[in-house]
């Protein structure tokens, strides 16, 4: 790809990362952290490209923990997130349930 | 093994970059949230198994890799499920840390992969950025992790000098990434990986009990855009648009809970330095 290529997809993704998060209501600034953290849990993907080709034992070991760390990242974070949420849709307040339409718990 | 045919491979990658925008649209209301994180998850989950059978490994690296994804997943899940309602924040804490963690080794070692070969200013450039923001993301996430369990004060801690230091760390790092960027060095990128870790202490030590959770974010944030940078650095655009998306969407959102707060960012980070008040 070439850099200006590159430059476009980064500008716009930024764009679109502002927009979608833009009217987060205030009780779901944690869950949203938690998610966005565990998204750049994908850096697991750069992580395996690169130990993939690793020949020497000492790039090896340091694959391995990287690895193990965004592995950490990524499933940790997507497994707290649904916690948090699960939390979220027993013990809601009744005046924020009554707002929401019948039949929007989860079954 | 490499069994996907390179325009699968792509596509693969797409969707799961599409979901990752769902992901976080859905993370925003709360009717949508939890199906929007499992859209997340099941994004995450397409993208390893798509680089998993589209990489060519070397002898037993397969084995490797799969081994770690194993031990960290079987880490991750039980301290995911069983942990205090009232400590999850500090567990955000440590899983950002450790995948700023992750950014700056992977970047090391893209720079050790270097050696020997002709390196492209802005390929180096934004290793060098992933390797000290990763860093520094790390140790300041160990560090609010800490303060928030009560391991260490969670008053502000301001060492003399602070305001010096950080500043000197700074720029000792911003010299240390131009001189990675011209050289590809990997020996530069350790000396990198420890200034960033130097700067995330000082940034996050000064920092007050009740604002470590926008700390948090904003390292989230920082974690992000280490992550887009690595992107940028290996061609990966998944890598590139899932960190962009997460730096801008964790920017915002560090803004917005600070304002919940009644908070500015910059009182937050520098006010025990200039001798303010961070209490509250």
């Amino acid at each position: 790809m070439s850099g200006l290529t590159i430059l476009t997809i980064f500008v716009l993704a930024a764009f679109v990362g502002v927009e979608v998060v833009s009217k987060v209501s205030s009780t779901l600034h944690t869950p949203l952290m938690s998610g966005a953290n565990a998204i750049h849990g994908i850096i697991l993907v750069g992580a395996v490209m690169v130990t993939a080709h690793a020949t020497s034992p000492v790039l090896l070991v340091l694959g391995a923990i990287a690895i193990l760390l965004a592995t950490v990242n990524l499933v940790g974070g997507f497994v707290v997130t649904d916690r948090m949420l699960e939390m979220f849709s027993g013990k809601k307040p009744a005046q924020q349930r009554a707002q929401e339409p019948v039949g929007s718990e989860r079954p | 093994m490499n069994v996907l045919p390179s325009p699968v491979t792509e596509l693969a990658y797409l969707a799961a970059a599409v979901c990752f925008i769902l992901a976080l649209k859905g993370l925003s209301s709360p009717r949508s949230a939890r199906r929007g994180n499992l859209l997340g998850a099941a994004g995450a989950a397409v993208a390893v198994v798509t680089v998993l059978l589209s990489t060519d490994f070397e002898g037993a690296n397969l084995a490797v890799v799969l081994g770690s994804v194993g031990v960290g997943s079987a880490v991750a899940v039980p301290a995911a499920r069983r942990v205090k309602m009232t400590e999850m924040p500090q567990l955000v804490a440590i899983f950002n840390g450790v995948g700023g963690g992750a950014a700056a080794i992977v970047g090391i070692m893209e720079l050790a992969e270097f050696a020997g070969h002709d390196v492209k200013l802005v390929v180096a450039g934004t290793t060098a950025f992933a390797v000290f923001v990763g860093a520094t993301s790390l140790l300041g996430s160990l560090l609010t992790f800490g303060k928030l369990q009560g391991t260490i004060t969670s008053r502000p801690i301001v060492l003399p000098g602070a305001g010096v230091l950080l500043v000197a760390a700074l720029g000792a790092g911003l010299g240390a990434a131009v001189a990675v960027t011209l050289t590809a060095d990997v020996w530069f990128g350790v000396v990198l990986a420890l200034l960033g870790l130097a700067f995330g202490a000082l940034l996050v030590l000064p920092v007050g009990g009740a604002d470590v959770p926008i700390v948090i974010s904003l390292l989230n944030a920082f974690t992000g855009l280490a992550v887009a940078a690595s992107g940028w650095a290996m061609g990966s655009t998944l890598l590139l648009v899932a960190g962009t998306l997460v730096g801008a969407s964790g920017t915002i959102l560090t803004l917005a809970m600070a304002t919940a707060m009644g908070r500015s960012v910059n009182g937050i980070l520098f006010g025990a330095l200039k001798g303010g008040s961070t209490a509250g």
